[in-house]
């Protein structure tokens, strides 16, 4: 009998390691393939995005006079502000190339600067007077499409990727033409071009010019919204756990908020944003584009996320302990604030950090409050008009310029490097104050 | 916890009472399309003025009309972008709302391109080859004035002279406004060569409407989303499809996708702004005459817009793509907008 059995067995014995194995290979294939996309994701954005921190600068000897900036040397901050600085960046470089004759090919060779060195040079002659009437070699930024050649190196010689050559692959992508190509390769043999870690893309706010462009307005947009959020969901949503979880009866009235509150957590972000539109911009009157409506709306989206973590925390914490500290007779209030809400409080704080990390790559809710605005100021309150990290990503991807492609890949970098950073947070945080009973 | 709940209710009694403040700063929403050339000027004003740099939403021409036309203060719009006229029924709702001075700015045309990729041979079409490759309903081809659901597959089937290639169009959808006009101009542009479509405009309207603006829907016409960058993208990794996207954005790919000849033209500055190029359209902005001196830097803004530096021949916002005014066109305008002449009405169209 038993032999049988026996032999049953190992005859299906074959059979069912064959399908562990096939079980794990599925298993392990599944996140080879996700690993894999997730490297081919990381490698692209970060290899498109690592350019986007470095900028080219091209030395021009630049006379700073009266003659060339129309206003005299001890006019006061404001009027020498609006003197003609373009003018005498547009003389340097004729100087620099007198055999330049033509309307058109002068209008080209100014190209090859950015259009922001002219504020550069306002701000340097400011800060140095004592230079006025002098001629001052200085490095000033190049426009895109010159620093997209000069800082990959490219051999500046080889034709450009048009016409004839429009299927030769070693041609040059670029919209400059061979006059501006000659003109590079000059500053280059002269030694006068430097490719730098450039700190303008975190200084600086959204700008037309892909090389002046910078994500500052929008990282302090998302602080200011995130702070919002933060202050408004987190209390709210604690002291709704705490109610339902410690003093609420068990009724049908409290099932049917527990029951909406997780269908909250489901509902699409954009219906967020449609509320905000109606009842806070629309019948509240409050500012568009603002941190302030954009933090409300989010704080809504993220409040039933923090409730449920809460929620999960709470109920942790073994009963044993209300009961010593109901025994020893502290008050329900003393035996939630004394003890139970500070043994919950790890579990808390990674739900809410977890709920702000969603609320940050958030975008939908926030197109329908005017957050997609083209922001350069850096906003000073949380009502100043002001734009957010995904939505910055969204703006840049849709520009036409195709230097904007480096900076929507590092604006990613950054919105990841928070992201990853708030998770982390989350990760240590449970780690370091987790009880386990 | 009682100091937890303080303070965001504090933090919105402030934001409250700010609302009722004065706004500093030019609120500007509207076209998509006007988006990119706004956003200069508006940058340029911010660096080279005292005055801060105004806000600029991309909401869409209608969407910016209606936050624009809801009414006076300082919690709406002062100036709205549009790439298309404003409507009657926009500038009633105006009216009714008490937003009674409008001043209307033309600032120049901005054309659409039909391309395809640079390893392809260029396209030479006629608007009549389009409406035939794109719309829902053609003319029968035995050549009775009778419609048929369109039967073509190939361009060659349509014109003998072009390539035996399948025809395959990356577009935006409905919502955009460059679909709008690309309807407007090249598909009822086409469908006007034939007598008896004609014929509808004046019979019936609608009728004439739906037929020379539903754009098929079997797959040959492929709704690519609103990014015209993904567009270029497509057409490098097709060399078979063609695209429908903004002018700029084909100035800026000219090493990847070429622009078809319509009507003997190639999208390019000078056919355009010669009006020899079809399919182009007109780019407004509309600005609040009441907001003027209430919010500081209206007037400049409008100053720095019609510079000659600016909106000319030779202009910064030539460079980005857009098309400008003639000369006269642009002394016209200019000499408005700078003597604050509001609109009078808009024909219904």
């Amino acid at each position: 009998m038993s032999d049988e059995t026996t032999q049953r067995v190992r005859a299906t014995l074959k059979k069912r390691y064959l399908k562990e194995k096939l079980f794990r290979g599925f298993g392990i294939t599944a996140i080879a393939a996700s690993l894999g996309f997730l490297v081919i994701l990381l490698g692209s954005i970060i290899y498109k995005g690592m350019p986007a921190f470095q900028a080219t600068y091209l030395k021009v000897d630049i006379t700073l006079n009266e003659d060339t900036l129309g206003v005299g040397g001890t006019v006061s901050d404001a009027e020498m502000q609006g003197a003609n600085f373009s003018g005498a960046i547009k003389s340097a470089m004729r100087d620099r190339f007198p055999d330049v004759k033509k309307r058109k090919a002068k209008k080209n060779l100014y190209a090859l600067v950015s259009s922001g060195a002219e504020y550069a040079l306002a701000e340097y002659m400011i800060n140095n007077r004592e230079q006025f009437g002098q001629t001052v070699s200085l490095w000033l930024l190049a426009d895109d499409e010159a620093d997209a050649l000069i800082k990959r190196n490219k051999d500046l010689s080889k034709p450009i990727r048009r016409g004839e050559f429009k299927n030769d692959s070693s041609a040059l992508v670029t919209r400059l033409n061979k006059d501006q190509l000659g003109w590079l390769q000059s500053f280059k043999d002269a030694g006068d071009t430097d490719v730098r870690i450039s700190s303008t893309f975190f200084t600086n706010g959204n700008s037309r010019e892909p090389e002046q462009a910078g994500i500052r307005a929008a990282l302090v947009g998302s602080a200011y919204t995130l702070l919002i959020t933060f202050a408004l969901s987190f209390p709210i949503a604690v002291a709704a756990a705490i109610y339902l979880e410690e003093f609420a009866p068990q009724n049908r009235w409290t099932d049917l908020v527990e029951v909406n509150i997780n269908n909250l957590a489901a509902v699409p972000s954009i219906v967020f944003g449609l509320l905000g539109l109606a009842v806070f911009i629309n019948y509240l009157q409050l500012p568009r584009s603002a941190p302030v409506v954009g933090g409300v709306v989010l704080s809504l989206m993220t409040l039933p996320t923090i409730i449920i973590s809460s929620r999960a925390a709470l109920k942790a914490v073994p009963p044993s302990i209300r009961e010593a500290a109901r025994g020893l007779g502290a008050s329900p209030v003393q035996v939630v604030t004394h003890h139970v809400l500070p043994l919950a409080m790890p579990g808390i704080l990674t739900g809410t950090i977890i709920g702000l990390a969603q609320a940050l790559g958030e975008t939908a809710p926030l197109l329908m409050i005017g957050m997609v605005a083209f922001i350069v100021d850096i906003p000073g309150s949380v009502t100043d008009p002001s734009t957010v990290l995904p939505v910055q990503v969204f703006l840049w991807a849709d520009a036409p310029e195709r230097a904007f492609t480096e900076r929507t890949s590092a604006a990613i970098m950054v919105l990841l490097a928070f992201l990853i950073v708030m998770n982390l947070a989350a990760v240590l945080l449970r780690k370091k104050f987790e009880r386990r009973w | 916890m009682v100091k937890h709940l303080l303070l965001p209710a504090s933090l919105l009694a402030l934001s409250v009472s700010s609302v009722a403040q004065a706004r500093d700063y030019i609120n500007v929403v509207g076209s998509s399309t006007v988006y990119p050339f706004a956003t200069v000027v508006a940058e340029k004003f911010g660096k080279s003025t005292a005055f801060n740099t105004p806000k600029i939403e991309s909401t869409g021409s209608g969407g910016g009309l209606k936050l624009f036309c809801a009414g006076i203060g300082v919690d709406t719009p002062d100036i709205t972008n549009s790439s298309r006229r404003i409507k009657a029924s926009e500038f009633e709702q105006c009216q009714e709302n008490g937003v009674s001075d409008v001043i209307e700015v033309l600032i120049g045309f901005d054309g659409i391109a039909f391309a395809n990729s640079v390893d392809a041979d260029q396209f030479e079409l006629e608007l009549k080859d389009i409406f035939l490759a794109l719309a829902e309903q053609v003319p029968n081809p035995d050549g009775s004035d009778s419609l048929v659901e369109n039967p073509y597959t190939l361009w060659s089937e349509i014109n003998p002279d072009l390539p035996a290639v399948k025809i395959e169009v990356l577009g935006p959808p409905p919502t955009s406004g460059t679909r709008d006009a690309f309807a407007e101009l090249a598909m009822e542009g086409g469908c006007q060569a034939f007598d008896f479509i004609k014929k509808m405009k004046s019979d019936d309207k609608n009728q004439f409407k739906a037929v020379c603006h539903t754009m098929r829907e079997d797959g040959a016409y492929v709704e690519a989303g609103e990014n015209d960058n993904l567009i270029v993208q497509k057409l490098q990794a097709n060399s078979d499809a063609l695209g429908i996207f903004g002018f700029s954005f084909l100035e800026q790919n000219d090493d990847i996708v070429q622009s078809s000849l319509i009507g003997g033209f190639e999208a390019e500055f000078d056919a355009i702004a010669e009006g020899d190029y079809p399919i182009s359209r007109p780019l407004y902005f509309y600005v609040k005459k009441q907001h003027v001196g209430t919010v500081p830097g209206i007037e400049e803004y409008l100053a720095e817009f019609t510079k000659e530096g600016t909106w000319g021949e030779d202009g910064y916002l030539a460079d980005k793509g857009m098309i400008p005014l003639n000369e006269e066109l642009r002394e016209e305008t200019g000499a408005a907008i700078a003597a604050l002449e509001t609109l009078e009405g808009i024909e219904e169209e």
